[in-house]
């Protein structure tokens, strides 16, 4: 080992001693000769070299090639860099990790560990079995090869809670030894570290590799004293720490942000730093978590329930009744119980309307204004809940006598009842056990409620439902009724102890929490949440990073309220109807305790400086020292010039390892886009001729069929295209028309041989030699002459003139002449075959399927069809009306070949006999 | 080869017809074809076997009653001869050097030295042909001939079979009297050779023009570097440790050999064009028509 380099097969680098050898053996022998043809050497011969040129390799060159060799040497030679001290052991390997939600933070460096721990069991060939605490394996212990759980490392994930090593000593009870462990911790004193470690040194030995990083855990912050506190506390080093307490809500327009941010200082030796946020109550409510910035983990999340959100409760009660003494007030039990979780007030109904409240408690009033009434019931169709206690005004008054009304869940009875009093028989009333439909239920009812009068309710069918609570005799005592998005209580008794003690128990303050009128100011305790199941609404992940809670079932409110975090209870935010619970993985009394080791086992740290291997680094410096070599030896030697000097630079670039791609080049080529263009419409094609005149006339032709077919067919042809033979791809129109002149030049070989492959495939070539008025098929004309020429060498097949009953003469139009600018008849196609014959009765053969591939004829169609851009004719036909007609019927003609081409032998077909038989009037 | 640096047959016939479209028909001078004989459309400015009226002349002692020409004679006392100017078709001759040095191209993109003289040759022939003269092949051993089937077989015998040997000289085995000759080489080869057929050329009358054909790195001598240059078929080799260093020494000896070429072409009354590959083909072909033309006395 040198230094931090060490060598995998040092022996290797003995060949060194043979670089000077190279030296000399390179030195005397120089670049070969490149072997050149060249006609001009009978001129050289003769002609002597100047003798300054040396024949001995440059020595920057030597240089180079032996420092490749050097260099590949070295690299053979297996150079490690930082080489890691093999830890040695065998047998069983067991890879504990805490992965608790003090992992969270230095995770990735965890990974990183167990990671080179399962190197070394690889290379040991050791079995191992990966375990995380919080998450026990049922069952044996999951021993697998190293690479198998190398493989799975990326996706473990730590958990939002501490790992149960209670249970976990139980496990490692059952296991087999020999094992010997490495313990991944968290740095934390979970209850039962000390089992474990025993049950584990029994095993084998034990290494513990643990961070050295704080542990920072933000405890829920509460509203103590007009502000909103929180703890936030550390594990590890002494230093003065300042962090960042960030509290995350909703903006009044429901986006998600900062809501305020607040700095907690450690001073120096300090284990835990408060944190204070004053913030006025609108902000406070829409806190959903706080978060210390910057640092991952469930730890340093705390989410916000009830407990923070303070409702504002309105309290009204009836007239000015200040002299009352306070017990007899109406609203005394009911400050007394909201005080500590709401924040009360009070004043006129319509000056409390505006501060839109979330409760507004009527104590004892009957009626109301026309527009208090009305501003009142919009409030509650808008979400507020109205509470309504009775009293004596209310069960003197016409209220809800008739029918329920908006602000009343039920109808009432007159005067209402009194039992028990002195005036009365029987004896005063307690509560019934809460029905599990009601929201109260599970709460214990105290002996000692009594109840002494009541207003009734009006029987009903809707009573029942509507009833919450009732007295032993099945009286209501608390009906609700859905009202909009709020709902109205009643309150059957007074507020005060006029009526019924149950103002002065504790049964009324949990009333009024279940209703989510009040808050509970603290952790709710198993016997509150006693008969509540409550739904996750969002659950923590071990990085503290929120998420939906989806599918996962409910949790009983005591198993809430008590029960340690785990896999089925995650911390998260919990909701029952309008009540929200957070569960946070720090709670007020979570004390961060250092891990303490027994002195019998090694704790290491959690770096590691990986061994870096650098054989492929020099090899590759190596072939790229050759390369060089190679371009320069190139250079030297004088074969390297224009584009294979710009071609060598090219791919010395793209071997160094850089990942560069080449820029695929965009656009479309020429031929790419003539094919989008051919292919896109149905478009008919000319073959160039090299004659500008008739190159032209040809196009105008087609232009003026392509219009005749766009207007009359359902054929919508692009605009014509030339073609040249010699450069253009050809399968993708359906027809060539091909003007003959005299001297056009023949096609290459290339050409023909894509015009025969164009024929086989079922293409049509129309041959127009355009000298039909002064010759006909197969005379001596100069075109027919230069047709024959032309054709010669295409694979034709037999031709006739068209007979009468070719399908040419009813593709579209009924035709028997095929005119254009000249009318002749002297028209060929492909000759029927010969065992076709006329049926008795029918008009055509039964003919052979497919398209003629060639059309041969002179009567300069083009001309005929031809149309400027306006549509009209380019060129004379005939004379008169019976010119017109010529034209048209060319047209016609035009029409037929196209639809020939497109459609093949279809007319051909019997079905359409009997329509044409009645058109030909047979 | 590739296939754009040689010609095939099925390509040199389209090839040279598209170059000598380019041109006029050619009229090469007739004005010594004293003892080419053959019929073609050029007035000899005598009289003779031919399809056109020459003159009348009275009839001597000697003439045949059938060359009387009766309707002449009958409108005046004497006997009266009708004579035929006579016409003669002057001939091509055309010499293509296919030994190996003429397979040579420097670069992918330029035709071999070969196909660039064949494309030539065969496109004057075409402008020949046009003009109505004869053409033939130096080295072929049928006469010279008119036509458009004469063409179809000088494509032919142009790509028959290639000389043997780095460097080819004309072969004159078909020289009629008074023709004109045309060869096209690199003329790289034996100089005296050269100048040995020349000579008998002139004996013979015939004139014409030697077209030497040179790639442009054989102007250039672009090579650098220890090199082996060897001959295109491998039998003469040479080589230098640095060839920079010959390219003056090369390039003096190619202008002493174009200087050569020139003053045997001045003593024999030919005329010299140099041709590089890399330069289109229609000036050579348009100096050619001059050059043929210009004999003309």
């Amino acid at each position: 080992m040198i230094g931090s380099l060490a060598f995998g097969t040092p022996l290797v680098l003995t060949a060194l001693i043979a670089l000077p050898v190279l030296w000399w053996i390179l030195r005397a022998v120089p670049p070969a000769p490149i072997r050149r043809r060249f006609p001009g050497v009978a001129l050289l011969l003769g002609l002597k070299d100047d003798d300054s040129q040396t024949d001995k390799t440059p020595w920057w060159l030597l240089l180079l090639r032996t420092a490749a060799l050097a260099t590949a040497i070295v690299g053979f030679a297996g150079p490690v860099l930082n080489p890691q001290a093999e830890r040695t052991g065998e047998g069983p390997l067991l890879v504990l990790m805490d992965s608790s939600w003090a992992s969270a933070r230095d995770w990735s460096d965890r990974l990183d560990r167990a990671g080179l721990l399962l190197d070394e069991a690889q290379r040991a060939g050791r079995p191992v079995a990966l375990v995380q605490l919080t998450d026990l394996p049922a069952g044996d212990l999951p021993s697998q090869s190293a690479n198998a759980w190398a493989a799975r490392l990326p996706s473990l994930m730590p958990a939002p809670y501490a790992p149960d090593l209670v249970a976990a000593a139980d496990w490692a009870d059952g296991l087999e030894g020999p094992l010997e462990t490495y313990w991944i911790a968290d740095g934390l004193d979970h209850a039962g570290r000390d089992d474990l470690t025993a049950a584990l040194s029994e095993l084998g030995p034990i290494s513990v590799f643990q961070g050295t990083r704080d542990v920072l855990a933000l405890a829920p912050p509460r509203f103590e004293d007009g502000a909103v506190r929180g703890l936030v506390t550390r594990l590890g080093a002494s230093a003065p720490l300042s962090v960042e307490v960030v509290a995350h809500g909703l903006d009044p327009a429901g986006i998600p942000r900062d809501l305020a941010r607040a700095t907690a200082a450690f001073e120096a030796g300090a284990t835990a730093a408060e944190v204070e946020f004053d913030l006025p109550p609108e902000l406070r409510n829409r806190i959903t978590r706080f978060e210390v910035a910057g640092i991952r983990g469930a730890g340093t999340v705390a989410l916000t329930d009830d407990a923070l959100q303070r409702r504002q409760v309105a309290l009204i009660s009836a007239g000015a009744d200040d002299e009352q003494q306070a017990l007899l007030s109406p609203l005394h039990y009911l400050r007394q119980a909201l005080e500590p979780t709401a924040d009360l007030i009070e004043g006129a109904l319509t000056d409390m309307l505006l501060a839109s409240p979330d409760v507004i408690i009527l104590a004892d009033i009957a009626t109301l204004s026309p527009d208090e009434e009305e501003a009142l019931t919009d409030w509650v169709e808008n979400g507020g809940l109205l509470v309504r206690f009775a009293g004596p005004r209310l069960a003197a008054s016409d209220v809800a006598r008739d029918t329920a009304g908006p602000l009343m869940p039920v109808r009432l009875r007159e005067g209402g009842r009194s039992v028990g009093g002195a005036m009365s028989w029987g004896e005063p009333k307690s509560l019934r056990p809460f029905p599990d439909t009601s929201p109260f239920f599970g709460l214990a009812i105290p002996e000692d409620v009594q109840v002494s009068a009541q207003v009734m309710a009006q029987p009903d069918p809707e009573l029942a439902m509507r009833t919450i609570a009732s007295l032993t005799d099945g009286t209501p005592l608390v009906t609700r009724a859905g009202h909009g998005q709020g709902s109205v209580v009643l309150y059957h008794v007074t507020a005060n102890a006029e009526w019924s003690t149950l103002p002065l128990s504790g049964l009324f303050v949990q009333m009024l929490e279940r209703l989510a009128i009040s808050t509970r100011p603290a952790t709710p305790e198993a016997a509150d949440l006693e008969g509540t199941v409550w739904t996750p609404e969002e659950v923590l992940d071990g990085f503290g990073t929120l998420r939906d809670a989806g599918t996962r079932p409910g949790v009983e409110g005591a198993v809430l309220a008590e029960a340690p975090l785990s896999a089925a209870l995650l911390p998260g935010l919990y909701a029952t109807d309008d009540r929200r619970i957070a569960r946070n993985v720090i709670t007020a009394d979570t004390v961060l305790a250092p891990a303490s080791w027994p002195a019998s086992i090694p704790v290491e740290g959690m770096e590691v400086i990986a061994p870096t291997d650098l054989m492929a680094a020099f090899l590759t410096a190596a072939l790229v020292l050759l390369l060089i070599d190679a371009l320069a030896s190139l250079w030297l030697a004088g074969r390297l010039s224009g584009l294979a000097r710009g071609t060598a630079v090219l791919a010395l670039v793209l071997a160094l390892p850089q990942g560069g791609q080449a820029q695929t080049e965009g656009g479309l080529s020429p031929e790419d886009q003539l094919a989008l263009l051919a292919t896109s419409e149905v478009t008919l094609a000319y073959v160039l001729t090299g004659d500008a005149e008739i190159d032209e006339m040809a196009r105008a032709g087609l232009q003026g069929l392509s219009n005749t077919l766009w207007q009359r067919t359902s054929v919508e042809p692009a605009p014509p295209l030339g073609v040249d033979l010699e450069r253009d791809e050809l399968s993708f129109f359906p027809m060539l028309y091909w003007p003959v002149t005299p001297d056009q030049p023949l096609p290459s070989a290339a050409a023909y041989r894509r015009l025969n492959d164009y024929l086989r495939s079922g293409g049509m070539i129309v041959f127009d030699t355009r000298d039909a008025h002064i010759g006909g098929f197969g005379s001596g004309t100069p075109e027919g002459r230069r047709l024959r020429a032309l054709a010669a060498p295409l694979d034709i097949p037999p031709l006739e003139p068209i007979p009468p009953d070719h399908v040419l003469t009813r593709t579209f139009y009924l035709l028997q002449d095929f005119p254009g600018r000249h009318l002749s008849r002297d028209v060929w196609v492909e000759a029927a075959p010969p065992d076709a014959e006329q049926v008795e009765g029918m008009p055509f053969r039964n003919l052979n399927d497919g398209v003629t591939p060639v059309l041969i004829g002179g009567n300069d169609w083009a001309a005929a069809w031809a149309q400027d851009e306006t549509g009209r004719a380019l060129y004379p036909v005939g004379r008169g009306s019976a010119g017109d007609r010529q034209r048209e019927i060319a047209l016609r003609f035009g029409v037929n070949l196209v639809m020939h081409v497109l459609s093949g032998n279809y007319k051909s077909d019997q079905v359409h006999v009997p329509a044409l038989l009645d058109r030909l009037g047979q | 080869m590739s296939d754009t640096a040689l010609h095939t047959p099925e390509t040199l016939r389209s090839r040279s017809e598209a170059v000598a479209g380019t041109l006029p028909a050619l009229m090469a001078d007739a004005q010594h074809l004293a003892a080419t004989v053959l019929l073609g459309t050029h007035g000899r400015k005598r009289s003779g076997t031919g399809g056109e009226f020459w003159q009348y002349r009275p009839a001597q002692a000697g003439d045949g009653y059938r060359q009387i020409d009766w309707r002449r004679s009958g409108r005046s006392d004497g006997h009266f001869i009708r004579q035929t100017e006579w016409q003669a078709a002057q001939s091509v001759m055309l010499g293509v050097d296919d030994a190996a040095s003429m397979t040579f191209t420097g670069h992918r993109s330029r035709p071999s030295k070969l196909r660039r003289a064949q494309t030539l040759a065969m496109a004057l022939a075409i402008l020949a042909v046009r003009g109505g003269e004869r053409v033939g092949l130096t080295h072929m051993s049928e006469p010279p001939r008119g036509g458009t089937a004469q063409l179809m077989r000088l494509a032919q015998a142009l790509m028959d079979g290639h000389e043997a040997g780095d460097y080819g000289t004309p072969r004159p085995q078909m020289m009629p009297m008074g023709s004109r000759a045309v060869f096209f080489s690199d003329f790289l080869g034996d100089p005296a050779a050269i100048e040995a057929v020349l000579g008998r050329a002139a004996d013979r009358e015939v004139k014409g023009a030697l077209v030497q054909v040179l790639d442009p790195d054989e102007e250039a001598f672009p090579y650098d570097g220890r090199t082996v240059f060897e001959s295109m078929t491998g039998a003469i080799r040479f080589e230098t440790l640095k060839a920079r260093s010959l390219r003056e020494e090369y390039l003096g000896r190619l202008a002493e050999r174009k200087a050569l070429l020139q003053e045997m072409c001045r003593r024999t009354g030919w005329r010299y064009h140099l041709h590089h590959t890399g330069d289109a083909a229609e000036p050579t072909l348009l100096w050619l028509y001059r050059a043929l033309e210009k004999v003309r006395a």
